[in-house]
């Protein structure tokens, strides 16, 4: 029955299955209950496992007191006869406990979470608080929040999910596309406030970010947008060591040295564009990643193909218009035809919008390549006021005195 | 378990000819049939309008009875259908299917508990 392993590295082992528990738990409607539950599980097994050794099947021992503990919620007076019983799962003995033949039902869990009648901003701290098993306390800091406002925000999201009867199933052929594209935004969104204008800890995420779009890529693995998203995450987090120099500051894309970034996460990247290709529907995600993949693929000092990456932007405003891909196409313009081209094409595309960070720094960056320097210290002044980064807005800072 | 749907719409248009109201009223009744069909109806009503509301209330101490409507809004509700369904998501779904849907605003909300119809609460 028990096996000769370290019992809180057990312990710790079984933490990174937790989403998977939570997930059979929760699918009774009560994402609460269920974790108070496996929260309960968790801390038997630091005491039982090191006095009475590891079971050869932690997650199923895991699974079964958290069941028997869910039981016995059902079975008390706390709960309220309106409390729906009927079409619960029957909590099971360790015997007959079959971890794949219950199957994974992550999937199912993060439908749940990105269901419209969650509030889309609590849909990423919701994944991030039953997939992943993190704290609304761990969860704040990226979201910049207080931890009793992050706490609330999960609350009120894990009472919809029971009050409402949000099921726990793969929606109809009909509607899980918006569904499968909602998951995707909220998986992004954890990848994405990296990027955030006002987040002040802006790289918070990125491996949480990392463990979502893989997940993911498991439970969906024919969806090619989920493999697009899990590559373009990758990408982004294979250059996440060379973004910060050895004196702390910012290290722009283009100043990174190749030999920095993590070469088995790019190859991860492209083994899910192959995977995705091979799915043979072109989308957001995907596009967005070959562009990342394009910047990858340079050595040494050579300057990535811009004209391949024009062309990608290209493709990505036309299936996915937005102020960031039409601003990054400008930079791109202006790397292959100069700034007056560069500055010609950000024209075109009208006013910035004042929030825009990635839009002013451009602008500022193109207006100091041709002399104008008023006008490019004024939009650098504005991209500071944006970026929640201290070392992006040193960076930014450097420029402007430098001009 | 059961959902209320309530229709809320702004006040009819001015003018609605006989052919717009016959349509309407063939449309709920097709969604009517629709549901009784599917088990799912408990029950129904499609309201008349604000303007013939009356209100009463012995929150201070005896029965006030007053004309109008309990709140004056330009979205008001318009009707109720209560509906008996597995989860949310099918609930939703006969909501998209819903008339009013076409003018209005259905606001979908869970019984905290029901009363059957011999009295009992679920």
């Amino acid at each position: 029955m028990t096996s000769r392993v370290d019992p809180a590295g057990a312990v710790v082992a079984a933490r990174a299955g937790y989403g998977r528990l939570l997930a059979v738990l929760a699918s009774s409607g009560d994402v609460h209950a269920a974790e108070d539950a496996l929260a309960d599980a968790f801390e038997r097994a630091l005491v039982a496992w090191p006095d009475r050794g590891v079971p050869d099947n932690p997650e199923g021992w895991l699974l079964t007191v958290s069941r028997n503990r869910l039981k016995d919620r059902w079975k008390s007076a706390e709960v309220s006869r309106t409390t729906w019983l009927e079409g619960a799962p029957e909590p099971v003995s360790l015997d007959d406990l079959d971890l794949e033949a219950i199957g994974d039902r992550r999937l199912e869990l993060m439908l749940v979470c990105a269901h419209p009648a969650i509030a889309p901003t609590d849909r990423t701290p919701l994944m991030l608080a039953t997939v992943l098993g993190f704290t609304a306390a761990q969860i704040s800091g990226a979201f910049a929040v207080p931890s009793t406002t992050m706490a609330t925000r999960l609350t009120r999201a894990k009472r919809r999910i029971k009050a409402n009867r949000i099921p726990f199933r793969i929606p109809d052929r009909h509607v899980l596309p918006e569904r499968m594209g909602a998951v995707l935004e909220a998986v992004y969104g954890a990848y994405a406030i990296e990027h955030s204008a006002t987040g002040p800890r802006p790289h918070g995420l990125v491996p949480e970010a990392l463990q979502l779009a893989e997940i993911l890529t498991d439970v969906a693995p024919k969806d090619p947008e989920a493999h697009g998203l899990a590559a373009l995450v990758e990408l982004s987090a294979a250059r996440q060591p060379a973004r910060i120099g050895v004196d702390g500051r910012f290290v722009p894309l283009a100043d990174q040295d190749p030999d920095d970034w993590d070469q088995k996460l790019i190859m991860r990247a492209h083994d899910h564009l192959r995977r995705a290709h091979a799915c043979g529907v072109l989308g957001r995600f995907q596009v967005e990643a070959a562009i990342q993949a394009v910047h990858c693929a340079r050595t040494g000092t050579e300057d990535p193909n811009w004209a391949r990456i024009i062309e990608l932007y290209g493709v990505l405003q036309r299936i996915a218009p937005s102020w960031g891909s039409g601003v990054a196409r400008v930079a791109a313009i202006a790397e292959l035809d100069g700034p007056q081209v560069g500055l010609a094409a950000l024209e075109e595309l009208g006013s910035l919008p004042e929030t825009l960070l990635s839009g002013w720094a451009v602008r500022g960056h193109l207006l100091a390549r041709v002399g104008r320097t008023d006008e490019a210290r004024a939009a650098y002044g504005r991209a500071i006021t944006l970026t929640g980064d201290p070392a992006e807005r040193s960076w930014l800072e450097g420029r402007r005195s430098a001009l | 378990m059961r959902y209320t749907l309530l229709l809320n719409s702004g006040p009819p248009p001015a003018e609605v000819t006989e052919a717009d109201f016959a349509a309407m009223q063939q449309a709920f009744d097709a969604y009517g049939k629709a549901l009784a069909e599917a088990g799912v109806l408990v029950g129904a009503s499609v309201l008349q309008g604000p303007d013939v509301a009356t209100t009463v209330t012995l929150r201070g101490g005896s029965a006030e009875i007053a004309d109008g409507p309990f709140a004056e809004t330009k979205e008001a509700l318009a009707g109720v259908f209560l509906i008996d369904v597995p989860d949310l998501d099918a609930a939703l779904d006969w909501a998209k299917k819903c008339p009013g849907a076409t003018y209005g605003v259905i606001e979908v909300r869970p019984s905290a508990t029901s009363l059957l119809a011999d009295g009992t609460w679920t």
